[in-house]
């Protein structure tokens, strides 16, 4: 299995699209400190554009990839190697690529620049989202056959993590606001890994006093140790659920 | 070595085979032919244990479903072949014998490999090979761990005249030496020299299985378009 990750990794390293990934976020990562006086401000700005960008990249780059690695994968299976050997080797192989390539462009600006716990959390939470939205890229290219339908059904994992669940919560705190729902929210959060990594690291940041009484009740969960860590857990749980979904999948597809 | 037994497959609704029931042995060399969307691809997918079929396929004495060890013993060659493109061709081989380090260096078949020429090549990129090059390069890793069974789907779709030759003069060699060869390929002229066994399916039944030798008895004919053609009129006059 190894053999083959290691394989996909220089694959994968040699590819024009990682390496402008991994480049434009070192870019964006130094330009925000040096056009934002603040180091608070400057790291909001970073964290929109890495909770924007990373599932983007990851999720639609993972897909094409699948797609692009079929006959291969095909070729590597009429070798003496199970299904989850090569399939567990793809997923490792873009994981670790993507993940070196996120911790070295967002890292090194992150932790030179600004050397403190929040830096040290978003990098964790942009890796989880890397985890994440791999698995449900190689999910959606297991599910479907054809390339188009798989594409689409990225995208749209895409768009409801980042856009429309934001709606619904939106319209659900609008339409409840005279209930106290802001516990109910905290939970609901957890249904989505974007919203749940932007919450833990707003909370780190000086922002999370402009936030009101739902601030206040969020700031006391994510501040608790046991907060940070539940969310995490909550975050590896949500890259582990599509793995194990495509695996079981994968298992019995037809090639 | 290979025995197929009551094999079904569906997708979907679309019954692709229908209850085959074949027996290979060592030293043949199976033409597999029929029209397009006969079943041939699925038939040999199936014997890789790429498609979940029903039915039971036995090769080298045990029975595949599930396992993948099996397939040490067979090489196989893609219709299509498509590999990452920024690998080079030589990252693929030592890539592929990596996978298999079970076997010692001496126990590699080079003769496709040195015969056409893919030292000469190593350093390029796999995407930047023309569709012949990449039907060398997988003809020549599926020869290159000399595995006893050869699965070959259309190898001549996309090679020259004399990379042709070469395929089948080394397929001949491979079959003199007792491994059982399974072809398909549409170019029936190509077949002539190569096969002594005959598998026709159509519409995913399995018609006939043959060896040469009685089909040349039965038709009174030599080539092997001429005795398909008709066996083919022949069971059309029945029905």
């Amino acid at each position: 299995m190894f053999n083959l990750s290691k394989f996909v990794i220089q694959d994968l390293l040699r590819n024009w699209i990682v390496l402008l990934y991994m480049g434009f976020l070192m870019l964006a990562g130094f330009g925000f400190f040096m056009l934002e006086g603040q180091v608070d401000k400057a790291m909001l700005g970073i964290l929109n554009l890495v909770l924007l960008l990373v599932p983007m990249v990851t999720i639609i780059f993972s897909t094409i990839y699948y797609y692009n690695m079929y006959e291969f994968i095909v070729l590597l299976l009429a070798q003496p190697l199970k299904r989850r050997t090569v399939l567990g080797s793809i997923y490792l192989g873009l994981s670790v690529s993507f993940g070196l390539a996120l911790l070295i462009g967002l890292g090194l600006p992150l932790l030179l620049l600004n050397p403190s716990l929040v830096s040290v959390i978003l990098l964790l939470v942009s890796l989880m989202l890397t985890l994440v939205f791999i698995a449900l890229a190689l999910l959606a290219g297991i599910w479907a056959r054809d390339k188009a339908r798989g594409m689409g059904i990225s995208l749209l994992f895409w768009v409801y993590f980042v856009l429309i669940f934001d709606g619904i919560i939106l319209m659900l705190m609008y339409n409840f606001s005279d209930y106290p729902i802001e516990r109910s929210v905290l939970f609901i959060t957890f249904l989505n890994p974007v919203d749940l990594g932007r919450i833990l690291v707003l909370m780190q940041t000086e922002a999370a006093a402009l936030m009101g009484y739902s601030g206040a009740i969020f700031n006391k969960f994510f501040n608790d140790w046991w907060g940070i860590w539940g969310s995490l857990l909550v975050l590896c749980l949500w890259a582990l659920a599509p793995v194990a979904v495509s695996f079981r999948m994968f298992r019995h597809k037809d090639l | 070595m290979i025995r197929i037994e009551d094999l079904n497959k569906a997708f979907g609704k679309h019954q692709v085979l229908r209850g085959i029931n074949l027996t290979f042995e060592e030293g043949q060399s199976v033409a597999l032919i029929g029209p397009n969307g006969s079943g041939k691809t699925t038939l040999i997918k199936a014997l890789l244990g790429l498609v979940v079929v029903k039915g039971k396929i036995w090769v080298g004495g045990s029975l595949i479903q599930g396992e993948s060890e099996y397939r040490r013993k067979i090489g196989y060659m893609p219709q299509m072949s498509r590999f990452p493109d920024n690998m080079t061709v030589k990252q693929l081989f030592s890539m592929m014998k990596d996978l298999r380090k079970d076997l010692k260096p001496g126990d590699l078949d080079y003769d496709l490999y040195d015969a056409f020429e893919i030292d000469q090549m190593a350093s390029k990129r796999l995407s930047i090979l023309s569709g012949g090059m990449k039907q060398k390069v997988s003809a020549a890793l599926a020869f290159l761990f000399d595995p006893p069974i050869l699965i070959l789907d259309e190898p001549t779709a996309g090679l020259d005249p004399v990379s042709n030759e070469v395929l089948k003069d080394k397929l001949k060699k491979e079959v003199s030496k007792g491994k059982l060869v399974l072809i398909t390929s549409h170019i029936l002229s190509d077949l002539d020299e190569i096969t002594t066994h005959v598998a026709y399916l159509m519409d995913g039944e399995l018609r006939f299985f043959k060896s040469l030798d009685q089909l040349k008895n039965e038709t009174a004919e030599s080539r092997l378009n001429r005795i398909i053609a008709q066996v083919l009129n022949q069971e059309n006059a029945y029905v």
